[in-house]
């Protein structure tokens, strides 16, 4: 304000001189551009109305209560024909979730294994791992998923013949039928074993570090936290199946029924190829975003730390990977966004995510476009920008800090 | 400079909104100078088209004949293949002016979604497909079975209420095309594929080996199945309706593709009034008085309709049954002329 009130007031007639003044010319453009977008907003709204009346469209979301009348195959929640639009609803936002999550989680794996491999020194494997980075990112994600459901899964034996993954349950055309856990009286106490055994992880790594700090002397937590979770738990695993009657935790196997193979958890095709797609298709971008991370932090680094004694693992590890994670962390949400708003292609494979069940079969049964897809966007907007939430929380703490 | 925007705006929305929400669609239609009707992506028997792009199907010659009633020529017909999920919409969108896709008539979709049915050009009944091997001879052994179906329709739908009233629990696998359908049965994902029974017929033929596979007796459902228009404009309704019934009317009155000309001579009033040589019929919904010569000279009466394109001389075989004329003991019927 104080610079444009010193700026020399332009001489001219009076009328003009308020138009050329920066200030009122600043205010009417504001404004002008609030009434355009709210006049557009409100056209857009009106006109859907009255096009909605005209053709005889009710609208209204009281139909999201009425019963659905059609099934679907995996649920996360209790759902049966009757139940209504709200729980189709809930079953096609865990499914999306599910899969994201899962999806999200391998593609990250995947993307840090081979964005590392990328630059290692072994010819073959960064070869390979160039190879695997150009030909999945320049396949289109649709064809991939058609790829992995129409080609790879239908290639398993049909329905009511299976490969046999032994404890792993049976695999065919119709999925994987993994064993179910079944939970015996005795399995609270390994349970609390476990929880136990991690709350004492953390304390332990935390005195750990206070005494490092203080005496240099290092104390092997990893292997105490390993035998506190893992090897504790397993010890009361046997002593409470010596104590109770029956063992605490036994698996349910599938076997095989009529149309194929009955009880088990059910994994279906549909998740597994869309997951598979998903996961190798994010994972060759993230690679790529590894790679550029890893390559940012200057080579003067690893040549410090390799003079000061540390192994190339530890290099990477303690020097390389936390720097190049602030390189990395920005890019890689929108990655994770992308495979999100992604999974809404499982409506070409049958997969009953949101799109397919509540946008799709849900609105087809009731007609109303407009409220379904007006929830169904909200809510895609709404897992983003949760997501986006979180990743600049996380950001922020792996940020460079100045001191 | 705020004051001038607004009614620009308004003025703007006012004009675009005026013309989306029009009405007459037999005037667009003219104007236009093509009638374009919704079908499916590929059902044979009902809307397919061949290796040159024709359509060919007795949904696709219903729109003909509508197209033939309104112009006189049956060759203004254009087709947009539309899936089941995306039907309604393009209707309701006006995307195409009539949706001629083996639609089946519910309550729901006559009220609720803004649509009219115009009558019913095929009576179906939903039934299973199930490979010969399976050795099941009746839908009620079905129960722990996995079923292909298309989404967003009534089958899926009445599967469901099938399978609840038998108490049988089931896996639905439902896709979005009929194509990805077709194939999932096909490689063995599902042990069922239900549809409407004459989808069944039509979608076996596309099967690796069509000799194995069998439709189970039971009919599950009433599908009635025919064009739908949009709600609110009764002149249009009253075209697609009533060139429906000329063809049924035709084939009640003896009058066929070959003889239409002749029967234009005949001294049967009933025939006159059809044919439009007595009375004004045809302006009296907006067309000109031969509007049914054209329709019947364009596709032939229903059951010519019927025989060419899904009757027991196609390869899909499939008997009359219900869609005979109410003459000869099926339930086709149509008011008359007059």
């Amino acid at each position: 304000m104080a610079v444009q009130d010193a700026l020399p007031g332009r001489v001219g007639s009076g009328g003009n001189a308020v138009l050329n003044d920066q200030r009122v010319r600043g205010v009417i453009f504001q404004v002008l551009l609030i009434v355009a977008i709210v006049s557009f907003a409100w056209w857009i709204i009106h006109n859907t109305a009255v096009n909605l009346r005209a053709q005889g469209i009710e609208f209204g979301f009281d139909i999201m209560l009425d019963s659905a009348g059609f099934q679907i195959n995996q649920t996360l929640i209790d759902y049966q024909e009757t139940s209504s639009y709200v729980r189709v609803y809930f079953v096609g936002l865990f499914n999306t979730l599910l899969v994201s999550l899962i999806g999200i989680i391998m593609a990250t794996i995947i993307g840090f294994v081979v964005g590392i491999a990328r630059l290692s020194n072994n010819w073959i494997v960064a070869k390979a791992a160039y190879v695997y980075i150009e030909v999945l990112r320049n396949i289109p994600l649709l064809l991939q998923i058609f790829i992995w459901y129409f080609a790879v899964l239908r290639l398993l034996p049909p329905k009511r013949e299976a490969i046999d993954l032994g404890p792993l349950g049976l695999l065919n055309i119709a999925g994987w039928y993994a064993p179910s856990p079944v939970f015996g009286p005795g399995f609270d106490f390994v349970v609390g074993a476990i929880l136990l055994g991690l709350a004492a992880s953390f304390l332990i790594r935390a005195w750990a570090r206070r005494r490092q700090m203080a005496t240099g002397e290092r104390f092997p937590v990893f292997w105490t936290a390993l035998a506190l979770v893992v090897a504790v738990p397993i010890v009361v695993y046997f002593l409470a199946d010596a104590l109770t009657k029956g063992a605490p935790l036994t698996m349910e196997y599938a076997t095989q029924g009529n149309f194929g193979p009955r009880g088990g958890t059910r994994i279906f095709p549909e998740f597994i190829g869309l997951l598979f797609a998903l996961s190798f298709y994010t994972a060759s971008f993230i690679a790529e975003i590894v790679r550029a991370g890893i390559l940012a932090v200057p080579h003067g680094q690893t040549e410090a730390s390799f003079s000061l004694g540390l192994r190339p693992g530890h290099t990477l590890r303690l020097v390389v990977i936390p720097q190049a994670l602030r390189v990395i962390i920005p890019p890689l949400t929108s990655q994770y966004l992308n495979l999100t708003k992604n999974s809404s292609l499982a409506v070409a494979i049958a997969y009953p995510d949101l799109v397919s069940v509540f946008a799709g079969t849900a609105l087809n049964q009731t007609g109303r476009a407009v409220e379904f897809i007006l929830i169904t966007m909200a809510t895609y907007l709404a897992i983003s920008l949760v997501t986006s939430a979180f990743m600049n929380w996380y950001n922020s703490r792996v940020a460079l800090v100045e001191r | 400079m705020k004051k001038p925007i607004l009614p620009l705006l308004a003025g703007a929305a006012f004009a675009l909104t005026a013309a989306s929400a029009s009405a007459a669609t037999l005037d667009d239609i003219k104007a236009k100078g093509t009638l374009q009707c919704g079908v499916s992506q590929g059902l044979p028997g009902f809307s397919n088209p061949d290796a040159q792009g024709n359509w060919s199907g007795i949904d696709v010659d219903t729109c003909k004949a509508i197209a033939a009633a309104v112009f006189g020529d049956a060759s203004k017909a254009a087709f947009t293949p539309l899936s089941a999920k995306e039907r309604f919409t393009a209707l309701q969108s006006g995307e195409v002016d009539v949706l001629t896709r083996n639609t089946t008539w519910t309550m729901t979709r006559d009220t609720d979604l803004g649509l009219n049915f115009t009558g019913v050009n095929y009576y179906d009944g939903q039934g299973f497909m199930v490979r010969k091997d399976l050795g099941v001879s009746s839908a009620l052994e079905l129960s722990g079975a996995s079923v292909c179906t298309n989404t967003g329709t009534t089958t899926e739908l009445n599967l469901a209420d099938y399978f609840r009233k038998s108490d049988m629990d089931y896996e639905v696998v439902a896709f979005e095309k009929a194509d990805e359908v077709v194939a999932a049965y096909d490689a063995g994902r599902c042990d069922v594929y239900t549809t409407d029974a004459s989808g069944l017929y039509a979608q076996r033929l596309k099967l690796a080996n069509p000799d194995d596979h069998m439709i189970l007796p039971e009919i599950i459902s009433k599908e009635p199945l025919g064009p739908v228009v949009r709600q609110g404009d009764d002149q249009w309704f009253n075209v697609v309706k009533w060139t429906l019934f000329a063809l049924v009317n035709a084939e009640e009155l003896g009058v066929n593709q070959e003889n239409v000309e002749e029967m234009k001579d005949s001294d049967n009033p009933a025939i006159k009034r059809l044919l439009g040589t007595e009375g004004s019929f045809g302006e009296s919904i907006g067309l000109s008085s031969d509007w049914a010569v054209s329709a019947i000279k364009a596709v032939g009466n229903y059951g010519e309709m019927f025989e060419r394109n899904v009757g027991p001389d196609t390869e899909l075989g499939i008997d009359r049954g219900l869609n005979r004329l109410w003459t000869d003991g099926g339930i086709q019927y149509a008011p008359p002329v007059r």
